[in-house]
């Protein structure tokens, strides 16, 4: 499995070692649970937001930054302890069936993991074209005709001169599903929450604000009823929309400016996940000193002697400029948490994985997220 | 997979930036100008003291408070000796990196004096614009005259070239060596505007009222996916046809994939050249009758269901639009050719542009070998944000191994610290390294330079110079050794 960038003790991050199922949040995975801080928040002695407790869990972020990966892995955190969850996309990049290692998703709800304590992630790569057919049939009966425009590439056409009409039938199939009853669950619904994987943070507004585009011009109609309810779930206490940011300018620079407008929007800005997380390897004093290139290059010396190494002027150098060039990142990466902060939205936060990820360590990144209170 | 290092986060399309946060004025700039003039040559030896840029302006997102300035300790203690003195100077500034083994080495400067159009590109998030900026910026002050055109760049590298508005029209840079004789302008490509440009160069000002009105037009001129790169080809024609400059440095879209850049245009321009278009344009002519018939459906249920799904005021805007559209210009598809062959004209080169990721790497090596097959020259790829040590003499394993002994014993801990970092950072040189060899063993006649990370972002004149130098492999900047 590969292994966390994440140091015991100080700084950022927290490795918690668990013996029994003495702490809160007991999650069923045993052995290593790793607890994640916000330092800063600490440090203001805010409490952490409590679990978000909504039926659609909106994931967005720069491009890159990890909104799949943190989509799945909420999926997962929301599953743990017996739900029903259903994780979709709506870009037709098959990124999910990608995380979970599975064939490219059809058009039909799977079931792609189990979630410790008997729960299940379904996934579901919505397609706009699909949806279109679904819907014509549903209402007028008119999947041949359907299937006839497609074959002419009308609603490839349809689609994309209006791109409002495409998104509607994204966001109107993920309110289907967030609504579908189940008689047979005990919630009676088929899932206990959805989790979307969104488009990137310069499209989720108006991603999600196009069924009131939509309102505004079809006065009646079936599609004026599908974006009725659309509003409905985003408006309605139902829904958090999160943020996936790295801390480097832009991603930070376009999750900021993301906040602004989908408050603007009236939509519910949820948590901000700092994703990719390093913690400091060097102390604060050694961190200040080694920006300052004041660091104690006799002492530095000394210990590379003492471990049976030869402090050649060379090395010693290169290995102040590397600490140096770490402490600038620390620092960099300091400021643009405190620009996430000042957001004043829950931050939770998942380390680098160092090795690149997996479902071991999607897994882990499930139970942070839940160890942080983000849900659960 | 994700290297351990940042940069990772790409764009996307349609993503735009935002209103302006904080003013951020680049006040160093003038001041780092000036600095790089007075020290003749900028000779920089190793290990030196950091580049005269005013590092960290504070601006609101530098919130560490007080520091001492960079290089503070190079003076007060340049008078120890031997392996302390050399540990007192950290430098940040992105150096040389040794050229990897039988791999040809990217021309920049040779590619600067002799070409009349680059094209940067690669996937979004990997240093487009940064690329595009800095080698404009050279070849300015190498006494070329040249315009690049820029698209979305980040907000402080922007307001550091004086873009603070996207007014479509290039401008001046202001801090630009000029002793050479060159000259830089700079511009951020609007692309609703140049699509109004272009309909308003086109028509009487009546119908282009009309049209700039139509709901369609709006919706397309601003988000159809593929607007932006057809206006970027657009804009570099406009260029090119002014003949103002000697070079045209262009950037390109923060498209999902690199080449979406080559066949968006094209997709437009089908998309509006299209059959279907003019069916809906002629629903009454028995063509369109016809053609709806052979596909096994009446014409009646055909527009019925597309009313349905579309509405029937949308689909009346679109007739007019393309009625409009039909008018006033020859076909998007013969504008879009048109540009396309310029690209591939002697005198312009392609600069591909990749983060040493897996997924950047990949992009890369899809459109290494796309300009190949359509013919357009490739100058060769800048490997962006690579990290560098010096000290490879101290592997990984010894580095980590030395470091658990000193924590075990309780001794040293700024060593044992200091040699985790370094381990950290072997790493992630050695895995960088195994990407970038694994797209050299793919082409490997492809040119390339690599560019080793900043550690900070690059939003200023003197840090688009240090990145040039580094695009340049500049001798200056050699290391000895
Ligand atoms: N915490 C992490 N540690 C290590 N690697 C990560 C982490 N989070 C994400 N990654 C990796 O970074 C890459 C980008 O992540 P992901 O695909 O989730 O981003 P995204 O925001 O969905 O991207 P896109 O905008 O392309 O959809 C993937 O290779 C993923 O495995
Ligand atoms: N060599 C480098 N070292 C440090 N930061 C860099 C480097 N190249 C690019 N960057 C930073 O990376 C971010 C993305 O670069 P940008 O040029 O905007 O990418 P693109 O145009 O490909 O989307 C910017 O914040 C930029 O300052
Ligand atoms: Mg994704
Ligand atoms: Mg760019």
């Amino acid at each position: 499995m590969p292994e966390l960038a994440a140091h015991a003790g100080r700084g950022v991050i927290r490795i918690v070692r668990r013996g029994g199922g003495a702490e809160a949040n007991s999650g069923a995975g045993a052995g290593t649970v790793v607890a994640v801080t916000a330092s800063e928040r600490d440090r203001k002695g805010e409490k952490p937001a409590g679990p978000w407790r909504r039926r659609l869990h909106v994931v967005t972020g720069k491009g890159g930054t990890g909104k799949t990966t943190v989509a799945s892995a909420l999926a997962l955190a929301l599953a743990t302890g017996g739900q029903r969850v259903l994780l979709t996309e709506v870009e037709g990049r098959q990124q999910i069936a990608q995380v979970f290692d599975t064939p490219p998703l059809p058009y039909r709800e799977r079931k792609v993991a189990s979630a410790p304590g008997g729960g299940e992630v379904y996934a579901l790569a919505v397609d706009a074209e699909e949806a279109l057919l679904e819907y014509l049939e549903m209402f007028y009966n008119l999947r041949s005709a359907g299937k006839v425009l497609g074959k002419m590439g009308a609603i490839d056409f349809a689609t994309t001169i209006a791109p409002g009409v495409r998104d509607v039938l994204l966001t109107g199939k993920i309110k289907e599903a967030v609504n579908r009853p189940d008689g047979t669950r005990p919630s009676g619904l088929a899932y206990d929450a959805v989790v979307l994987d969104a488009p990137p943070t310069g499209r989720i507004t108006r991603f999600l604000n196009v069924a009131r585009e939509v309102v505004g011009l079809a006065k009646m109609g079936p599609i004026r009823s599908q974006a009725d309810g659309v509003l409905a779930v985003l408006h309605s206490g139902q829904t958090a929309v999160h943020l996936v940011t790295l801390l480097e300018e832009m991603p930070v620079q376009e999750t900021i400016d993301a906040v602004a407008e989908l408050r603007a929007a009236d939509l519910p800005v949820g948590g901000v996940v700092v994703n990719m997380v390093r913690p400091p390897l060097l102390g604060a004093k050694e961190l200040r000193a080694a920006r300052a290139g004041t660091l104690d290059g006799e002492e530095l010396a000394a210990g590379i002697k003492e471990a049976g190494l030869e402090p050649t002027a060379d090395l010693v150098a290169e290995l102040a400029r590397e600490a140096a060039q770490h402490a600038e990142r620390v620092a960099l990466e300091a400021a643009q948490r405190v620009e996430v902060a000042a957001l004043d939205q829950p931050m939770y936060e998942l380390p680098l994985a160092s090795d690149g990820m997996d479902m071991g360590m999607l897994y882990r990144f499930a139970e942070m997220l839940r160890a942080q209170r983000m849900v659960g | 997979m994700t290297p351990a290092t940042g940069g990772g986060a790409h764009d996307d399309t349609d993503e735009s930036g935002g209103a302006s946060r904080g003013g951020q004025a680049p006040a160093g700039e003038a001041r780092a100008a000036g600095a790089r003039k007075a020290s003749p040559g900028s000779k920089r030896p190793p290990g030196s003291a950091a580049s005269p840029r005013a590092r960290n302006q504070s601006g609101p997102k530098s919130a560490q408070g007080a520091k001492s300035p960079k290089g503070a300790g190079l003076s007060k203690d340049g008078a120890r000796s031997g392996a302390a003195a050399a540990a007192q100077v950290p430098t940040i500034r992105a150096r040389v990196r040794p050229q990897p083994g039988g791999v040809p080495r990217l021309d920049v400067d040779g590619m600067l004096a002799s070409e009349r159009i680059i094209v940067c590109c690669g996937s979004g998030g990997v240093g487009k614009t940064t690329t595009a900026a800095a080698l404009a910026l050279r070849a300015a002050e190498q006494g070329r005259s040249v315009v690049v055109l820029t698209i979305d760049p980040a907000r402080r590298l922007a307001q550091s070239m004086g873009l603070t508005e996207l007014d479509n029209t290039p401008r001046e840079v202001l801090g630009v060596d000029l002793s050479a004789g060159g000259r830089l302008d700079a511009m951020m490509l609007d692309m609703k505007r140049t699509f109004d440009e272009i309909v308003l160069a086109h028509t009487t000002s009546e119908r282009a009222d009309q049209l700039l009105a139509n709901p369609f037009y709006q919706s397309l001129s601003s988000s159809f996916a593929g607007t932006q790169e057809y206006m970027a080809m657009e804009k570099l024609g406009q260029l090119d046809a002014a003949d103002d400059w000697d070079l045209i440095i262009v950037d390109t879209p923060p498209t999902r994939s690199a080449l979406d850049f080559l066949d968006a245009p094209s997709r437009l321009g089908a998309f509006l050249d299209g059959r279907l278009l003019r069916l809906l344009l002629m629903p009454a002519k028995a063509g369109g009758r016809a053609y709806v018939k052979m596909l096994g459906v009446g014409f009646g249920m055909f527009t019925k269901v597309l009313t349905k799904v579309i509405g029937a005021q949308l689909l009346t805007d679109v007739s007019q639009f393309v009625s409009a559209m039909e008018t006033m210009f020859g076909g998007f598809r013969q504008r879009a050719e048109k540009t396309y062959r310029l690209l591939g004209a002697p005198g312009t080169s392609f600069v591909v542009v990749a983060a040493p990721e897996v997924a950047a790497l990949r992009e890369a090596s899809y459109f290494v070998d796309r300009l190949e097959t359509d013919g357009m020259p490739l100058a060769g790829l800048v490997v962006n944000r690579m990290h560098h040590s010096d000290g490879r003499s101290l592997t990984a394993e010894r580095s980590l191994a030395a470091a658990e002994n000193l924590t075990e014993h309780g001794e040293h801990p700024l060593a044992a610290a200091v040699l985790r970092v370094h381990a950290d950072r072997l790493r992630l040189a050695e895995r960088e390294a195994r990407l970038r060899e694994r797209f050299t063993s793919a082409h490997p006649d492809t040119p390339l330079i690599e560019v080793e990370a900043l550690a900070e972002d690059v939003h200023d004149l003197a840090g688009l110079r240090e990145i040039g130098d580094a695009l340049a492999g500049d001798e200056r900047l050699a290391r000895v050794g």
